[in-house]
C-alpha cells in the first residue's frame, strides 16, 4: 500500500495504460459483437456454430492465446488487445442474443404493424429493451479484460501487470501487493460504474 | 372513410400443401364492423395481416377506398390503419402516454397536439389520464393494457382498424366489458373494423356481418341473424350452434318483435324490459318472474308488450 502512495506518477501511468488497453479492447469487441448478434438473431441456425466457436476460444488459456498472436501482431499491446477482444466476444454475443430473443414477439409485431421502419424499430424498441442485458455483458467483459490486460505486461504491453511481474522477478513483495491491489481497485471501480449504468438502463417498470 | 375490397386474394406459404388463404373475394363496407370467424388454422389471421401488408398475397388484389394497397409504402399504409393484437404488444419501456403517442410521433404531429390527443384517447377508453398517463404497462391489468392498446391503435385517427383476437387472453367478465366498449367506440367513431375471433358469441355480439372461414376459404359472409337462421352448409351450422334457439333469440332485438299496446295497458303491472334488449333477455325475465307478459319500455315509457307465445313464434319463424 505504501508503494502505491509513494509512487503516484508511476502508478498513474500504469493505470492509464491498463485502462487504455481495456477500453480499446471493449470498444472493438462491441463493434464486432453487435453485428454478429444481429446476424444470429436473423439466421437462427448460425447460433450453435458461432457460439460453439466463441466458446472454444474462451477455453484457451489467455497466456497461450497471446503467445499464438505475437507472431502475427508483434510483441506489444496489439496482441494483448486482440486476445481481449476474442475473449469478450462469447460474453457479449451471448448477452446480446439472449437479450434480443427476450423481447416479446408481440411487441415487435406491434411495432411493425404500427408502421415503424426497420431503423425506428431498432432505436425505439429493440435498443432500449436490450440495453440492460447488454450492459451487464459489457460489465462482465470489462472485468475479464482487466484480468487479461494484467498478463499483457509479460508481452511488453505495459499496464499494472508490470508491477506484479517486476515484483516477482526482483522479489519485491511490496510491488506485488501494490500491483494486485491496484488491479483489484480498477476492476471494482469499472464494475461499479457499469453496474450503475446497468441500473440506469433498466426500464422503470422493472426497477 | 372507406371500404376494403379483397379480389381473388390467395396466399400460399412455401412448404404448405394448401394455401393459407384461398381465392378470397369480398367487400367490407365503409364504417362496417366485420368479424372474421373460424377455427384455428382457417386463415383468418393471415387474411387480416394482408391488409396491413404484414403478409403479401401470392395472388389477387386488395384495395382500400378504391386504392390498391401496394401503391403505398408499407410503413405509410400501416400508419393509416389501427392495429390491435392479442397480447396487447405494448412497449414495456414506455409509459402509457408514450405508447399511445407512437403513431402521432411517426406522423410527426407537433408535441402539443400529441399530448392533447393522448389525453383525449385515454378518456375515450375510460382510463383517466391523470392517473394512467405516466404508468408503465406492467403496472396495468390485462384489461387495462388492452384498453391502452385500443387507444394506441386509434391515436393516428385511422379510418380502419384491424383487431387480431384482441380479447382472446382476457377473462370473461373483462372481455364482455371490452366488447361493450368496442361496440360503443364503433358506434361513436364509425371506423371500418376487421376483427378476427374464434369465439362465436363474441362474433355474434360484435359483428355487423361475419365472415365464416374454413381451410382458407370464405364459407359464408352474412349478418349474424342470417348465419343462424340460414347457415350455408353443415360446417357453419355446427360452428354457430344454429340449433341453439336461445342463441338465436339473442340476435333479435325486442324492438323488432314487440306487440302493440292494448288500450287500457297498465305497464306497472308487468315486469319491464328495455326496447334495446334482445329476445333472449326478454325470455330470461319471463322465466325468472313467471309473468306471462312483459312491458317493453323505452326511456321509462311503455312502447309495447311481449308475450311468451310471441317469443316462441319468433324462434320458429324468424320474420315474426
Amino acid at each position: 500500500m505504501a508503494y502505491l502512495l509513494n509512487h503516484p506518477g508511476e502508478i498513474a501511468t500504469l493505470v492509464w495504460q491498463h485502462l487504455q488497453m481495456t477500453l480499446t479492447a471493449l470498444a472493438i469487441a462491441i463493434l464486432i459483437a453487435v453485428p454478429i448478434a444481429l446476424l444470429i438473431n436473423r439466421v437462427r441456425w448460425l447460433s450453435v456454430p458461432v457460439m460453439g466457436l466463441l466458446g472454444i476460444f474462451y477455453t484457451i488459456p489467455s497466456l497461450a492465446l497471446i503467445i499464438f498472436l505475437v507472431p502475427v501482431f508483434g510483441l506489444n499491446a496489439t496482441s494483448v488487445i486482440v486476445a481481449m477482444v476474442i475473449y469478450t466476444q462469447v460474453i457479449l454475443v451471448r448477452n446480446l442474443t439472449v437479450g434480443l430473443e427476450g423481447i416479446d414477439r408481440s411487441v415487435l409485431e406491434a411495432a411493425r404493424g404500427m408502421g415503424m421502419s426497420l431503423w425506428q424499430r431498432w432505436w425505439w424498441v429493440q435498443v432500449p429493451l436490450v440495453l440492460p442485458v447488454f450492459v451487464a455483458g459489457v460489465r462482465i467483459s470489462a472485468v475479464v479484460a482487466i484480468a487479461i490486460a494484467t498478463i499483457g505486461a509479460k508481452f511488453n504491453a505495459g499496464g499494472l501487470g508490470r508491477l506484479l511481474f517486476d515484483g516477482i522477478q526482483t522479489n519485491r513483495i511490496d510491488k506485488i501487493w501494490a500491483g494486485s491491489i491496484a488491479v483489484a481497485i480498477l476492476a471494482f471501480a469499472l464494475n461499479g460504474l457499469l453496474l450503475w449504468l446497468e441500473q440506469c438502463s433498466q426500464p422503470a417498470n422493472q426497477q | 372513410m372507406g371500404n376494403i375490397l379483397f379480389e381473388q386474394v390467395t396466399l400460399k406459404f412455401s412448404g404448405m400443401a394448401r394455401p393459407a388463404v384461398d381465392q378470397v373475394t369480398c367487400e367490407i363496407q365503409s364504417g362496417e364492423l366485420v368479424v372474421i370467424l373460424g377455427p384455428s388454422g382457417c386463415g383468418k389471421t393471415t387474411l387480416l395481416k394482408m391488409v396491413n401488408r404484414l403478409y403479401e398475397p401470392t395472388k389477387g388484389r386488395i384495395t382500400m377506398a378504391g386504392k390498391n394497397i401496394k401503391a403505398l409504402r408499407p410503413t405509410t399504409l400501416r400508419q393509416k390503419i389501427g392495429y390491435v393484437i392479442q397480447q396487447s404488444g405494448l412497449f414495456p419501456h414506455m409509459t402509457v402516454a408514450n405508447n399511445v403517442a407512437v403513431v402521432p410521433k411517426l406522423l410527426k404531429w407537433p408535441a402539443q397536439k400529441i399530448q392533447a390527443r393522448v389525453d383525449e384517447l385515454l378518456q375515450l377508453v375510460k382510463l383517466p389520464p391523470a392517473d394512467y398517463r405516466d404508468r408503465y404497462p406492467a403496472q396495468l391489468s390485462g384489461g387495462q393494457q388492452q384498453r391502452v392498446g385500443i387507444a394506441r391503435a386509434l391515436a393516428g385517427n385511422p379510418d380502419y382498424m384491424l383487431m387480431d383476437e384482441p380479447f382472446g387472453a382476457i377473462d370473461a367478465i373483462t372481455r364482455s366489458a371490452l366488447q361493450a366498449e368496442i361496440l360503443r367506440l364503433h358506434q361513436h367513431l364509425k371506423k371500418t373494423i376487421l376483427f378476427v375471433s374464434h369465439d362465436v358469441d363474441e362474433a355474434l355480439r360484435l359483428g355487423d356481418r361475419i365472415i365464416v372461414m374454413n381451410a382458407g376459404r370464405i364459407v359464408q359472409f352474412d349478418t349474424p341473424f342470417k348465419l343462424l337462421t340460414q347457415p350455408a352448409d353443415p360446417f357453419v351450422h355446427q360452428l354457430l350452434g344454429a340449433d341453439d334457439m336461445v342463441r338465436q333469440l339473442g340476435q333479435v332485438s325486442v324492438d323488432a318483435a314487440l306487440l302493440p299496446l292494448p288500450d287500457p295497458f297498465h305497464a306497472d303491472q308487468h315486469p319491464a324490459v328495455e326496447a334495446n334488449a334482445n329476445l333472449r333477455d326478454a325470455l330470461s325475465i319471463i322465466l325468472k318472474t313467471g309473468a306471462p307478459e312483459l312491458a317493453v319500455v323505452d326511456q321509462g315509457k311503455p312502447v309495447g308488450r311481449l308475450t311468451l307465445d310471441h317469443i316462441r313464434t319468433c324462434a320458429r319463424e324468424p320474420n315474426c
